[in-house]
């Protein structure tokens, strides 16, 4: 299907993934209108069932992105989110789901052409 | 079973407790919970094979509490309930007395060091059998479990029965009802049953007892049994950690570790 143009959902914390992303636009790079961003505060508000949702409102694969380990603006959010993480892949692989739909990352605000380039790569 | 009816009854006697929450004879040779205050309703009480439902259930239910303080006929899934629901901060020590039946006898346990030091003798990693099931998954093709899975969920009713009967689904305020947003559409439809589904094994992952009550309140039999289990069996071979095994520990989903695995992580 060449004309496959997917739909990509980020789920992306404010204080890195967002900020990265922000960069990227002021800098003038581009990537892919299929990207819609959501900004949360923390990766620890991630919660799956927001995934799920994304999932059933049509979105083919999805992006899950916060701060490295120890970069946590609430110190201790993406930790949290990391167990959270294993588990429901886990729980997607064993339900059928392709876990290579959900794309977990951890990205610096330094980041932007690894966020521009992981976009490239899922369009 | 006459060192349970007597006991109960010497309880109940002595007003040690107000209740003793144990099995009774239900209808068509099965068992019921049987709520007794009285010392004469202690004959009634029996145990046996057919006397599988978790009792702890009834300690977070807000009628059960007002009847004072319980006893409680519980099989090894009900002890880790129970240190569970104190890890949990929802019941509190010398609150309660659990009646462990230890072949025909029956041993009373009045504190949490206790039920711990109970608990703690008997083995509980999954069976063979449980094991060699979830191997069978394992080694299925993802389309094939999706297959499964599609077929399963299909027959899901949403009566949350499941949830009703877990003794640790005990939010009085559960986002199934939540409706703004709506993150489980309401009608009896496919539409949702895979997020309803996920959303009670991920809620109980590093908490559920693996008691198996969900799966047999399941009015259409959907074997909610193998999601528990994959879970368990994750937490611990992941997070090297099981639920209800100490009445002060943290839930291995509301901790972490700066070393947990992370290699899928891009
Ligand atoms: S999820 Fe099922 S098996 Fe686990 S504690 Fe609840 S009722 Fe028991
Ligand atoms: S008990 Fe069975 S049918 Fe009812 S909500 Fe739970 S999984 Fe669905």
């Amino acid at each position: 299907m060449p004309d496959f143009e997917p739909k990509i959902v980020a789920f992306v914390c404010n204080w890195c993934t967002y900020a990265g992303a922000d960069l990227t636009g002021t800098s003038r790079m581009k990537y892919s209108p299929q990207v819609s961003i959501i900004r949360f505060p923390c990766t620890g508000r991630i919660d799956f069932m927001l995934l799920l949702k994304a999932f059933a409102s049509g979105a083919d694969g999805i992006i899950v992105s916060g701060c490295h380990p120890n970069d946590c603006h609430y110190s201790s959010g993406n930790f949290h989110a990391r167990r959270r993480w294993i588990i429901f892949r886990g729980l997607l692989d064993f339900l059928g789901i392709d876990v290579r739909r959900v794309q977990f990352s951890w990205y610096g605000r330094w980041g932007r052409s690894r966020a521009t380039s992981a976009c490239a790569a899922w369009a | 079973m006459n060192a349970l009816r007597e006991k109960a009854r010497e309880l109940l006697a002595a007003k040690t407790v107000q209740v003793v929450i144990g099995y009774g004879r239900g209808s068509g040779g099965s068992a019921r919970a049987v709520f007794m205050r009285a010392p004469a309703q202690a004959a009634e009480l029996i145990f046996d094979a057919t006397c599988l439902q978790n009792l702890a259930v009834y300690l977070m239910k807000p009628e059960v509490r007002k009847l004072g303080k319980a006893a409680l006929v519980a099989t090894p899934a009900a002890l880790r309930t129970i240190l569970q629901l104190a890890a949990e901060n929802q019941v509190a020590d010398n609150s309660l007395l659990a009646l462990a039946p230890v072949g025909e006898d029956i041993m009373p346990l009045a504190t949490f060091a206790a039920i711990e030091a109970h608990v703690a003798a008997a083995d509980h990693d999954l069976s063979a059998a449980e094991g060699a099931e979830l191997g069978k998954f394992a080694a299925m093709g993802l389309e094939e479990r999706r297959r499964f899975w599609e077929e399963q969920f299909s027959r899901c009713l949403k009566c949350y029965a499941c949830r009703a009967a877990c003794p640790l689904c005990y939010c009085t305020r559960c986002t199934v009802e939540c409706n703004q947003p709506q993150w489980i559409p309401v009608p009896a439809h496919d539409l949702g049953n895979l997020e309803w589904n996920v959303m009670r094994a991920m809620h109980l992952a590093g908490r559920c007892v693996n008691c198996g009550d969900c799966s047999r309140a399941c009015p259409v039999g959907i074997p909610l049994y193998l999601l528990n289990q994959k879970l368990i069996s994750d937490v611990s071979s992941v997070f090297q950690a099981r639920s209800g095994m100490a009445a002060r520990s943290d839930n291995a989903m509301s901790t972490f570790k700066p070393n947990d695995p992370e290699d899928f992580i891009r």
